[in-house]
């Protein structure tokens, strides 16, 4: 079966068993392992990626489901010698510790963001539930996603 | 610029926040086989036999039982007594028996099905109680794999002269320890014959040693690296000198990498959890609120082997009379034998279980001699000078009275108290509120003699290039260790802290500093790698005149001390504080070299209809010395907060003839963003002299807190004395209809 889809704006064609998941084609496929499994059920959402901007648990997705989609994953934010903003933010509030939820919590909170999505903690906290912390008991995740919507509506309004 | 005290960023955070940073499972190795594990369906019997499947096609898989192992079938680790794989005797529900490898995970997984072993069961032991009724005598004569004893003054003759005599039973569960990172190690031998372990761990010289049993291998043909580890809080300091084990055995059989990462269900259900324990209180108390004995009884199951659990009771005993000052205590304590999956370490390592019950017994005590619980607290707090249970006097660095006083007030806690009393009382309100406080103390590294036994080693070391490395077998497992040593050593050495690097807890390349437990790391790990980079800047001043600051002047004194070698390295070994006496054998004397202490108060909130608990606020406030880096010191007390929390209201292992029923993260709750409060954190330093820059540990003490504290703030809330952990929903609508 070919499967035409996005990942991270690279146009690829998976050949290969149709009910592969989605988490095992990204790793195994591509490489991109920078999405990780917590549980393989669907709760922990270690391995959240954004398909068509949704964050989705990845474990849970057969990857025939993924023709035509655009997916991406923890890879398209920043590298480490040009971290994303919310990355950033991440290291600069101790958003991050043991870093295996990390890569989910971002697409989490990234999707959040990107939406436009509010401010208020107990908003965040809301978008957030989806991903399990077992480090950082969120407060510090929740702070670095406050500070990067408050940066940028300071931008929208000065532009 | 000094480098300790100021909040530097995570030193690996790049890496881990891009995706790039490797856990084991991102390793590929060529050749590689994925192993998996057979295990016992049963709690207690003998192995009659195991068929494997005569239609199955077994050829292309490899197939290791306990007859392939060369050396010891033990872990190695303290007893000695937990096999490696299961010959016989079974002692527990899904004890490994079989390992079988293939080149393709799923097929692995398939082989198990085809593999059945037969059994002659034997009725086993599952609870504590079963244990002490001698329902099976399974381990020396009494089922217990430990006792401690420790004895203050004359408790007898106090409890008698007393005007109060309180009592109560207190309880709680296992715990699983939910990192996200489930564990996983890889194996694979060198062309020389030496074996070569990658993985997820707290403890590579703990592997390493495990290992040299099974293998009947050298110290130097074994070479043990920690990966980029998702989590640990105790959970990965001995399961993985198992799965090494395992990993090896097939590495070995196969001639091929072998790498073996465990499912969800499989390192739940399998794997260490917390110990449950029965802790009982007997105090003595005169009038005006002094306590003057505590007779304390605490009973911990240990599951089917011994593995860590002397030392987890010991902690658990150490810590059982709280933070408070009495001149006569007994603490009794037992560790006992069961057919279920052994207990092992979590952060806090067997206090969480006493001090819920010290803490909430100093509720009921107030309760019953018409005092306020405060009040009590501030009657008995240890102060500079105090004498503990096992007459250690507190010298230095005692916040006790100064992190409960600072609660109080950042809480509003008696403000919000009578508040919440007015609320409860308006029978409109949909919930009744609550307020409840905790205080406790958290001794920091090895208790007694543990330290001077370990004899840590650790160090830094000089390179041609100028480089200064950090040279420690202590693993980074989300705490924070790399950037704390860079910071300590930077410091020391008056370098930015980018000139620092840490060297990968690899065997081959770094000293055994010890396991990464017990909240040693910043304070013992830690002060060795302070004292061992002034002795570094002592001999590059002897030979230098001075100790140059920039990467070019430093490969220049190099130059001078290393006489051509690529490197020198500056080791130092852990010397006990003269002050610091203990005794083994009569459990006195100095149990701790300082301990760190912490309040919590929690404000929540009790649904009238569905008795939902959510937590409205909680506060905090430790003392934890001089703080290295206070924001990753705050996650440390958020994180370990919240893992309380869990323990406290959500987490809730259900067992059924040993076996764990609830093994997924959809029926086992940890709390999630939502489930969570915000926090009010604060840090109060008072400096530890033996400390590095002064100094204490953090990493378990806010897993101490909040359980004592929650159960408080619902009987604050509802009226109701709940012992029991976690205070379910269903607990609380059971008693309130009992009532």
């Amino acid at each position: 079966m070919r499967i035409k889809l996005t990942i991270n704006k690279k146009k690829r064609v998976y050949e290969g068993a149709p009910f592969k998941r989605l988490i095992d084609v990204l790793r195994e496929n591509y490489e991109l392992t920078g999405t990780k499994e917590g549980c393989g059920e669907g709760e922990c959402g270690a391995c959240t990626v954004l398909v068509d901007g949704d964050p989705v648990n990845s474990c849970l997705i057969p990857v025939a489901q993924m023709n035509g989609r655009r997916i991406e994953t923890v890879e398209s934010l920043g590298t480490p010698k040009s971290l994303h903003r919310l990355q950033e933010s991440f290291l600069r509030e101790g958003g991050a510790q043991c870093g295996i939820c990390t890569p989910g919590m971002l697409m989490s909170a990234w999707a959040w963001i990107s939406r436009g999505g509010s401010a208020r903690p107990s908003e965040i906290r809301r978008a957030l539930a989806g991903n399990l912390c077992r480090c950082t008991g969120y407060q510090h995740i929740v702070n670095s996603v406050i500070k990067i919507i408050k940066e940028r509506k300071r931008e929208s309004r000065t532009k | 610029m000094p480098a300790a005290g100021t909040n530097i960023w995570r030193r690996e955070g790049p890496e881990k926040l891009c995706g790039t940073a490797r856990y084991i499972d991102d390793y590929t190795f060529p050749g590689c086989l994925f192993g998996v594990t057979y295990r016992s369906s049963i709690a207690r019997g003998l192995i009659k036999k195991i068929v494997f499947d005569p239609k199955f096609s077994w050829d292309e898989f490899t197939v290791v039982t306990a007859k392939d192992i060369p050396g010891v079938n033990r872990v190695v680790l303290i007893e000695n007594d937990q096999p490696l794989l299961a010959d016989v005797k079974i002692t527990h529900p899904l004890e490994p028996i079989v390992l079988v490898a293939h080149s393709q995970r799923h097929k692995a997984y398939e082989a198990l099905s085809h593999i059945r072993a037969e059994f002659m069961e034997q009725p086993p032991v599952l609870t504590i109680e079963e244990s002490l009724a001698l329902k099976e005598t399974l381990y020396s004569m009494d089922n217990a794999f430990k006792k401690l004893l420790i004895e203050r003054g004359s408790v007898e003759s106090a409890m008698a002269q007393a005007d109060f005599v309180v009592e109560g039973e207190y309880r709680v569960p296992h715990q699983e320890q939910a990192y996200i990172e489930n564990n996983g190690i890889a194996a694979y031998f060198e062309k020389d014959g030496s074996l070569v372990v990658m993985g997820s761990m707290q403890c590579p010289y703990y592997v390493h040693k495990a290992l040299k049993a099974v293998f009947k291998l050298s110290d130097h043909r074994i070479r043990v690296i920690q990966t980029t580890t998702g989590g640990g809080f105790g959970g990965k300091e001995d399961y993985p000198s198992m799965i090494a084990g395992h990993a090896g055995l097939l590495a070995l059989k196969s001639g091929r990498p072998v790498k073996i990462i465990y499912d969800r269900h499989e390192d739940m259900a399998a794997t260490t959890k917390r110990h449950p324990a029965i802790v009982r209180h007997k105090t003595g108390v005169a009038k005006d609120g002094r306590l003057l004995a505590q007779d304390i009884e605490v009973i911990m199951d240990g599951g089917a082997y011994a593995t860590l659990s002397p030392v987890v009771l010991s902690r658990g005993a150490l810590h059982a009379t709280g933070p408070y000052e009495c001149p006569n205590v007994r603490v009794r304590s037992v560790c006992m034998i069961t057919n279920t999956p052994p207990n092992g370490a979590f952060r806090g390592f067997g206090a969480p279980q006493t001090l819920f019950a010290a803490e909430l017994h100093m509720e009921k005590i107030a309760s019953v001699i018409g005092m306020d619980s405060v009040e009590l607290r501030r009657k008995n707090v240890f102060k500079l000078g105090a004498v503990t249970a096992t007459g250690q006097i507190l010298r230095e660095s005692v916040g006790a009275r100064e992190v409960l006083e600072r609660t109080l007030k950042r809480s509003r806690y008696a403000q919000k108290r009578k508040e919440y009393s007015r609320w409860n009382k308006n029978k409109r309100h949909s919930t009744w509120r609550g307020m409840g406080i905790a205080l406790v103390h958290h001794g920091a590294g090895f208790t007694g003699s543990g330290e001077v036994y370990l004899a840590s080693r650790a160090g830094v070391s000089l390179t041609q290039e100028g480089t200064v490395k950090v040279l420690t077998a202590s693993t980074e497992i989300g705490q924070g260790t790399n950037t704390i040593f860079a910071q300590i050593v930077s410091h020391a050495l008056d370098l930015p802290q980018t000139m620092v690097e840490i060297e990968m807890p690899d065997t081959s390349l770094v000293p055994d500093s010890g396991p990464t437990v017990a909240s040693r790391t910043c304070m013992v790990v830690g002060g060795l790698i302070e004292r061992a980079a002034l002795e570094m800047k002592e001999a590059v001043v002897r030979a230098a005149g001075e100790f140059p600051r920039t990467k070019k002047g430093l490969a220049r004194a190099a130059a001078k001390i290393l006489n051509g070698a690529p490197f020198r390295a500056f080791i130092v070994q852990y010397k006990k504080p003269d002050e610091i006496e203990w005794n083994d054998h009569a459990y006195s004397g100095d149990a701790y070299g300082v301990f760190s202490y912490g309040c919590v108060a929690v404000d929540l909130e009790v649904d009238r209809a569905t008795y939902e608990v959510r937590l409205r606020r909680l506060t905090t406030v430790q003392d934890i010395g001089r703080a290295i880096n206070s924001k990753l010191a705050e996650g440390q007390m958020i994180g370990g907060i919240t893992q309380a929390l869990g323990y406290a209201l959500w987490e809730n292992p259900v067992y059924q003839n040993g076996f764990m029923q609830n093994s997924q993260l959809t029926n086992y709750i940890i709390p999630t963003a939502m489930d969570t409060p915000p926090m009010d954190v604060e840090i109060v330093e008072k400096p530890y002299s033996h400390g590095p820059w002064g100094a204490k540990g953090v990493g378990e003490l806010p897993m101490d807190i909040p359980g004592p504290a929650v159960a408080a703030a619902i009987g604050h809330a509802t009226g109701l004395w709940m012992t029991e952990l976690p205070i379910l929903p269903e607990k609380i609508c059971r008693k309130i209809n009992a009532n």
